[in-house]
């Protein structure tokens, strides 16, 4: 095992990550969540993840030197993400990582969240081809990007012009009466239901869309109808079909992110798909994505749940080859950018 | 060596005490971008002083009352600086109180606090004010009420007319009606360092109580709406 021990923190949204990596080897991936304080609120309150995150703080860094088997004072670079993600939240992390730099005088590196979401699967699958082509789909973001070097090279393709797959997961979950976040719950009861029972729309897809908004994707059409046909059942008094419903949604979903995924392979030549963020959980996401890539002769990788949700060891990961490939590093004066462009990989 | 933080208002810095004097102190003006300015601040101040991270070896920083998301990035980096260096837990101290010790340090010298209480407050955004109200004695200014957070129009009429430092005056003149000629009215990393050495020798009036957790003193819950269960 060798390579520089990088630290890396993770507060964009409601999870508290610290992980440990060193070269691309993971030692430990401490997560503390939020994510109970948020469901009472159904959704993520700001202001509730920021206090969280300042609480979990310490504790998880010490958490994760502990399981790591590693002294901070061994840890030889610090990595954080600097955005995009919650302003307050990010600024947590981003104080903590100055902080821990400057205590043990070492170098700091703000990073990309979505680049970390790509760059965590060399610690799984090993080094990453150039180029590759990364799905992330979550409750924050659903981006189809291609990524010749995640260190310093990343171009969107396309990216959901209204809701986040993720979102849209957790509204229809509501409307169908089940708890927050909505994804692990719909994957779920769908595996009862029929996925053709109702031909819900698919955003974006068809004639002068696809010409436009070629890689992009729209999920807000899709849960709007999916309320409508609820509500028109409930209005007939007749039961609503949960598991059906779930399940055609369900489809309506994968079908156009894995559509749209293979389809940017193939018009720009990438033999190997990643896909990450919290929707890559799915169940039907997975089956249905190797399906389609192993008829089209695409690699299909994925990393493990843990690391495909928001956690440290993504940005451990990046930060880790951000020092074996000699990238700069970043000043202590460095902003947290809460729209940080998916371009910009290194802040 | 003592390192002192503060971020509760509208001045970002830190400070070096040695026990006997402040050797050196850098803040900005800047209430958007503590996040940006801090930790530069701390590297600045430690070489002001010629000193290395490695020689302090306690930390401080002022827990507020202030406006939360600049408050949390100098709670926080207190807490990780210390955690990084191998140092016990920073002790916090009241932002409120180190603009208290402000105006008593004055009235040590020649202006003098007219009469014997005094009220600090500042500005807490949405139209309202932190505030607190101290009894100067010789040794300190003693806390006797506060910290609170409210309309400035909200406080006791005998509150508002006591000399008053801190932005809340200059924010809420036809309230805060005491406000002092060139009063303190952000709070000084190097004041606050030197509250929290009299605090922890113990020769100051709050020995007993002033030195808090490293926690931000809220005083105001999330704006949050619950859901109604389905
Ligand atoms: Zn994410």
């Amino acid at each position: 095992m060798s390579g520089p021990l990088v630290l890396g923190i993770e507060t964009s949204c409601d999870e508290t990550g610290v992980g440990i990596v060193r070269g691309r080897t993971l030692l430990f991936d401490a997560i503390a969540s939020s994510v109970e304080e948020h469901a009472r609120f159904g959704g993520v309150v700001p202001e509730v993840a920021s206090r969280a995150h300042l609480e979990a703080m310490v504790p998880t860094v010490e958490r994760a030197c502990r399981e790591a088997g590693v002294r901070l004072a061994d840890v030889d670079a610090v990595s954080v993400t600097a955005g995009p993600g919650l302003a307050g939240a990010l600024l947590v992390g981003v104080a903590s990582a100055k902080a821990l730099a400057l205590a043990l005088g070492v170098p700091l590196y703000g990073v990309n969240h979505l680049a970390a979401h790509v760059a965590v699967d060399v610690v799984e699958h090993g080094p990453l081809p150039e180029p590759t082509m990364g799905l992330l789909v979550s409750g924050g973001h659903s981006n189809l990007l291609l990524v010749p070097d995640v260190t310093d090279d990343i171009r969107s393709l396309g990216a959901t012009i209204d809701d986040a797959a993720g979102e849209a997961f957790d509204k229809v979950a509501r409307v169908l009466g089940l708890p927050f976040p909505g994804g692990p719950h719909i994957d779920r009861v769908a595996r009862d239901g029929d996925q053709v029972a109702i031909d819900f729309p698919r955003g974006l897809t068809s004639g002068r869309d696809l010409q436009r908004h070629r890689f992009d994707y729209s999920f807000s059409g899709l849960k709007t109808a999916v309320a409508r046909w609820v509500q028109a059942r409930e209005a007939t008094g007749q039961p609503v079909p949960v598991a059906d419903v779930a399940a055609s949604f369900q489809e309506a979903v994968v079908d156009v992110l894995t559509r749209k995924a293979v389809l940017a392979c193939a018009e720009h030549g990438v033999g190997d798909l990643l896909i990450g963020g919290g929707v890559a959980a799915n169940s039907r996401l997975r089956a249905l994505a190797q399906e389609r890539c192993d008829a089209a002769g695409i690699r299909l990788r994925v990393p493990r749940p843990g690391l495909c949700t928001d956690n440290g060891a993504m940005v451990a990961a990046l930060g880790a080859q951000m020092v074996m490939k000699g990238r700069p590093e970043s000043r202590l004066d460095l902003p947290a950018d809460s729209s940080q462009p998916v371009e910009q990989v290194r802040a | 060596m003592l390192l002192a933080i503060d971020t509760a208002t509208g001045s970002v810095g830190a400070a070096l005490h040695d026990g006997d004097v402040v050797r050196a102190e850098v803040f900005r003006q800047d209430v958007r971008r503590h996040g940006e300015l801090l930790a530069p601040a701390v590297s600045d101040a430690l070489d002001e002083a010629g000193l290395r991270m490695s020689e302090v070896t306690a930390v401080v920083c002022g827990v507020g009352p202030g406006p939360f998301t600049g408050l949390r990035v100098g709670v926080v980096t207190a807490l990780v600086l210390a955690l990084g260096r191998g140092l016990p837990a920073p002790q916090g101290v009241c932002s409120l109180d180190a603009l208290a010790h402000a105006a008593h340090l004055g009235a040590a010298g020649a202006p003098g606090i007219p009469g014997p209480e005094l009220l600090v407050a500042t500005d807490a955004r949405r139209r309202e004010v932190y505030w607190a109200r101290y009894e100067m004695t010789p040794s300190g200014a003693r806390r006797v009420g506060g910290p609170g957070v409210g309309p400035a129009s909200s406080l006791p009429e005998e509150v508002r007319r006591l000399p008053a430092v801190g932005r809340g005056g200059l924010l809420y003149p036809e309230s805060l009606t005491g406000q002092l000629e060139s009063a303190p009215l952000d709070v000084s990393p190097g004041i606050l360092a030197d509250l929290a050495v009299r605090l922890r020798e113990g020769t100051h009036p709050d020995s007993a109580t002033g030195l808090l957790p490293p926690e931000p003193l809220y005083l105001r819950r999330p704006d949050a709406v619950e859901t109604r269960a389905r």
